[in-house]
């Protein structure tokens, strides 16, 4: 490893590439770079993502009412501004791909892996430049065929984000599932492609190019949650893969993976022997750990900001690597929580019980480590640490509810209603954005050598925390009166019409909370070019990534990378002037290292 | 109309927001890199943390004060649902003092100890005894859980077949259920979607040449004895479909090209549940909203005022028409229930002879 780092000390690659603008903007291979790339095509995917959940949460506050907005967007899906119900699955359907794949998985892992990775670890770019770039552009490819699928003659698909066949495998089950559901699989085909490339690069860099003296107790908590969540991907999302190409089988060559005896539309089908809860088990064994590839890297984002501006060490360092290991783990084997009342063996429900309210231990051991990294600090109330300290707020009120859900006999009767869309928006989707708003306000000034208007990041923070529990919390309550979700509307169901007032303030705040993030848009794309230029280490950290210069530079660090001589979270250790000693600052004579 | 008045008075708050921030940034000149956090931005977002925990626990008051009368926590309909409703409460109820307990730690720290000049911050980076307690108490308290979860599920899971159980096929297609009665031999007949002969009336694929398929009898209402264990039998001739009966705590999923299945007793009858106290107050709530607004339920065609049935939904996506996937359920004395199944055409008289 060390001499792996030697060796590129000496190699100054980089320096003599002559760049073109086609190949500093476009086709860069630099890491830096890609992560731009990748932070604003998701932004882009999260702003289309967020507002087709506002113009579904209006249908469903205001049922089959005309809406201006969406005769404006959705053309003759809308005819007279009323909302059809096949576009309303269809909307349901790409806002879930969209945030879950797009925007937290490519955006957030993609995003912050690429930025920090070799910064953190000290190499002078990933192991494989040109993987990487290719990696970008698959993903930026699957963006563009997503989209395409928007706007075919039969409508997008619109099976749900989890796409159960036979609905998505039939055209004439639904228009959604013609052309809308190929581009749909092809997208994700390329997209899969694209995070097993990056994944595959990550964990390279992180085992081979750590700089001297890096050990693996030695990295930062970030570094070991992108480390573990491309594991987690590499091992998952293939299972995906091969179950989007026998689907595709299915639906254009004739096969019966997952089809058997169904009659529809007045004939029977030829398919014959499969079953859809094949299809369930390959989707959820990525699916399931997907959830992890989302809030893994957010958690890692997390535990730095908040140590960084707590001035105070991450508590129990080790326990946060072996609970980030033991949910690595347990995640893949928790994904039969999800088919409870598939029809599966009644046995596996209990062995999937079992498991499941397992993963609660780490969790709660990583929410307890971070309330105590709180306690006795000095906290710095950047934006940053904001989002950080709501991430955990949101992830302990939707973990909790995880116990009900993770419990068969529970899950009997809130499976599939709001109940579940509360959980799971709380405890990954907000959590995870959430994340993901943290580490863009934190590292804003590595990316773009600007900073961020602190003032817009305090009231896109505070609109945004009341609109998320405004919009969540109340969910749960509908969803165990038993409503059930993806109903296009709920007036043929006058057991749920008292909670029609319910929907009403769920909008509300949705709609409040889609808007203000214009401020934040605002904000990101102004200091681009306006903000304020950042000092070389304005929250004053101890991790490599800000020893590198403002202005980016191909190969990260002028002259040799630095040495690393201790962990990364000294912060207001007793014996140092300074309340934070950077790694690469070597140990005073006589100071001890904790934890080796 | 209300949806283009929101969005209006939406673009208002954003112009204020602008205007604000405006006033903030001229406010904050002085400061040496006014984009980081200083001593009254700390401050300020500390009480706002004091603020947002109060603001937690009231919507989580009103959410229960408002809302927490919920059907499914009380007045289950079946033998099996009290348990469940015991468990449900006994993990809220846990999940509550976690709740309230984690959240006031995390936002009252972020308050006290907000950077002020002068304070430093503890280097404390360690204690194995403290993470042994948070890791040990999740544990004990978990393995209770699970295990009372999994003697509730296997109560519930274990269907044993008696004589005096009930066979009742739920069918489903893209938008509607059926039910399928086993008739005087109490055996469903053998079935398959590939038997379906629209040309005759066999909807379902009941094989015509079978015996115990002769008397099955083809419903669109679901009719139960009440306190009579009854086993559905679960098809589905298209997509998938999820029989969901929420308040007999019951659901399971029809999947082509195989049978599942869920078993229950029913306990209330629709008669005695209309009776209910709580149900009469919550049907009185539903028909004061519906009598407000009358004119859009009569131009959609419905009964204005709402009388309680118990129902079956369709809870998987299923197509266009999901959110209209609906079967009433009707339970009523065994004597009822025998005169209305008497009424029913049995299979081999419901088939068109051509």
């Amino acid at each position: 490893m060390s001499a792996h780092a030697d060796t590129h000390d000496h190699d100054d690659h980089g320096h003599h590439h002559k760049e073109t603008f086609v190949t500093k903007y476009i086709f860069s291979q630099d890491h830096k770079m890609i992560a731009k790339q990748y932070l604003i095509t998701g932004t882009i995917m999260g702003v289309i993502g967020v507002l087709m959940s506002m113009m579904f949460r209006m249908q469903i506050a205001w049922p089959e009412e005309p809406n201006v907005l969406f005769e404006a967007l959705l053309g003759k899906w809308a005819p007279d501004g009323v909302m059809d119900a096949d576009i309303y699955l269809a909307l349901v359907t790409i806002h879930g791909t969209i945030m879950v794949f797009f925007v937290l998985t490519a955006g957030l892992s993609g995003t912050f892996s690429n930025l920090l990775i070799p910064l953190q670890i000290g190499a002078r770019d990933m192991a494989s430049g040109f993987l990487n770039m290719v990696s970008y552009w698959m993903f930026f490819l699957s963006s563009v065929v997503m989209i395409i699928s928007l706007f075919v003659e039969a409508g997008p698909a619109s099976a749900g984000w989890t796409i159960y066949p036979p609905l998505s495998a039939l055209p004439m089950a639904q228009g959604g599932s013609g052309m809308g559901m190929t581009l749909w699989l092809v997208s994700m085909a390329i997209f899969i492609a694209s995070s097993l490339l990056g994944s595959l690069n990550y964990i390279v860099t992180v085992i081979n190019l750590r700089t001297k003296g890096m050990s693996m107790t030695r990295l930062p908590l970030t570094i070991w949650a992108f480390f573990v969540t491309a594991i987690i991907g590499v091992v998952s999302f293939p299972v995906l893969l091969s179950a989007a190409l026998l689907l595709i089988m299915d639906r254009s060559f004739g096969t019966s993976f997952f089809l058997s005896d169904i009659f529809i539309q007045g004939e029977v089908l030829h398919y014959q022997g499969g079953s859809p809860v094949l299809f369930e088990h390959l989707f959820w064994f990525l699916g399931h750990p997907e959830v992890y590839i989302v809030i893994l890297p957010a958690m890692g984002l997390v535990s730095e900001i908040m140590a960084t501006n707590s001035r105070k060490p991450i508590f129990g360092y080790r326990a946060m690597i072996v609970s980030i290991l033991a949910i690595a783990f347990l995640s893949t084997i928790v994904w039969g929580h999800h088919m409870f009342i598939s029809g599966m063996n009644p046995f596996l429900g209990s062995v999937f019980t079992f498991t499941t309210l397992l993963i609660a231990i780490p969790s709660a051991v990583k929410a307890f480590n971070w309330i105590t990294t709180l306690w006795k600090g000095n906290l710095q109330m950047n934006p940053a640490m904001l989002f950080s300290i709501g991430f955990v707020s949101t992830f302990i009120t939707g973990g909790l509810t995880g116990i009900i859900l993770g419990d068969s006999a529970l899950d009997i009767n809130v499976h599939d209603t709001y109940f579940v869309v509360a959980h799971f928006h709380l405890v990954m989707g907000i959590s995870a954005l959430y994340g993901m708003f943290a580490g863009i306000y934190h590292w804003y000034p590595k990316m773009f050598g600007r900073m961020l208007n602190k003032n817009l990041g305090y009231i896109h923070f505070w609109i945004t925390a009341i609109c998320a529990y405004g919009v969540f919390f109340p969910m749960h309550f509908i969803g165990m009166a038993g409503l059930p979700r993806r109903y296009y509307t709920n007036s043929n169901f006058p057991l749920f019409d008292d909670l029609e007032n319910v929907n009403v303030i769920i909008t509300v705040f949705a709609i409040i909370g889609g808007i203000v993030q214009i401020v934040y848009l605002y904000n990101f794309f102004g200091s681009i070019f306006f903000g304020k230029k950042t000092v070389q280490n304005p929250w004053r950290s101890t991790t490599l990534e800000w020893t590198a210069p403002i202005k980016h530079i191909h190969g990260n660090w002028e002259g040799e990378i630095p040495h690393v001589h201790r962990w990364s979270y000294d912060y207001s250790k007793p014996g140092h002037d300074d309340d934070f000693v950077p790694q690469n600052v070597p140990m005073k004579e006589g100071e001890e290292e904790l934890h080796h | 109309m209300t949806a283009l008045l929101t969005i209006i008075v939406l673009v208002f708050i954003t112009v204020a927001i602008w205007q604000m921030v405006k006033i903030f940034d001229l406010a904050n000149v002085d400061s040496e890199n006014a984009q980081i956090a200083n001593y009254k931005d700390n401050k300020l977002n500390a009480y706002l943390m004091l603020g947002f925990l109060a603001f937690i626990y009231v919507i989580t008051i009103v959410c229960f004060v408002l809302w927490g009368d919920l059907p499914l926590m009380s007045n289950s309909a079946s033998e099996h649902g009290p348990g469940v409703d015991n468990l449900m409460i006994i993990s809220m109820v846990l999940i509550f003092i976690v709740q309230t307990i984690t959240q006031f730690l995390l936002h009252y720290f972020a308050f006290k100890y907000k950077g002020e000049k002068g304070r430093k911050a503890l280097y404390f980076a360690d204690n194995d005894k403290l993470e042994f307690i948070w890791t040990i108490i999740p544990v004990i308290v978990l393995a209770g859980l699970i295990i009372y979860g999994l003697f509730t599920w296997s109560d519930i899971m274990n269907i044993e077949q008696d004589d005096d159980t009930i066979v009742v096929e739920l069918y489903a297609q893209q938008f509607n259920w059926k039910a399928r009665y086993a008739g005087d031999d109490n055996v469903l007949g053998e079935a398959n979607v590939r038997l379906i002969n629209l040309d005759n009336a066999n909807i379902l694929g009941l094989d015509e040449s079978d015996p115990n398929a002769q008397d099955d009898i083809i419903t669109t209402e679901l009719h139960l004895p009440v306190g009579k264990k009854v086993l559905f039998k679960m098809r589905s001739q298209d997509v998938l479909h999820s029989a969901y009966m929420p308040h007999f705590r019951a659901q399971m999923n029809c999947v082509p090209g195989m049978i599942t299945q869920f078993g229950f007793t029913p306990t209330v009858t629709t008669a005695e549940m209309r009776q209910n106290p709580d149900m009469i107050d919550k049907v009185a709530r539903i028909n004061k909203i519906r009598s407000g607004n009358k004119e859009e339920i009569e131009a959609r065609g419905q009964d204005v005022r709402y009388e309680f049935d118990y129902l079956l939904l369709c809870n998987k996506i299923c197509g266009k028409s999901h959110y209209n996937m609906q079967m009433k359920i009707i339970v009523e004395t065994e004597e009822e229930y025998n005169a209305w199944l008497k009424e029913q055409k049995k299979f081999k008289n419901s088939l068109v002879q051509n």
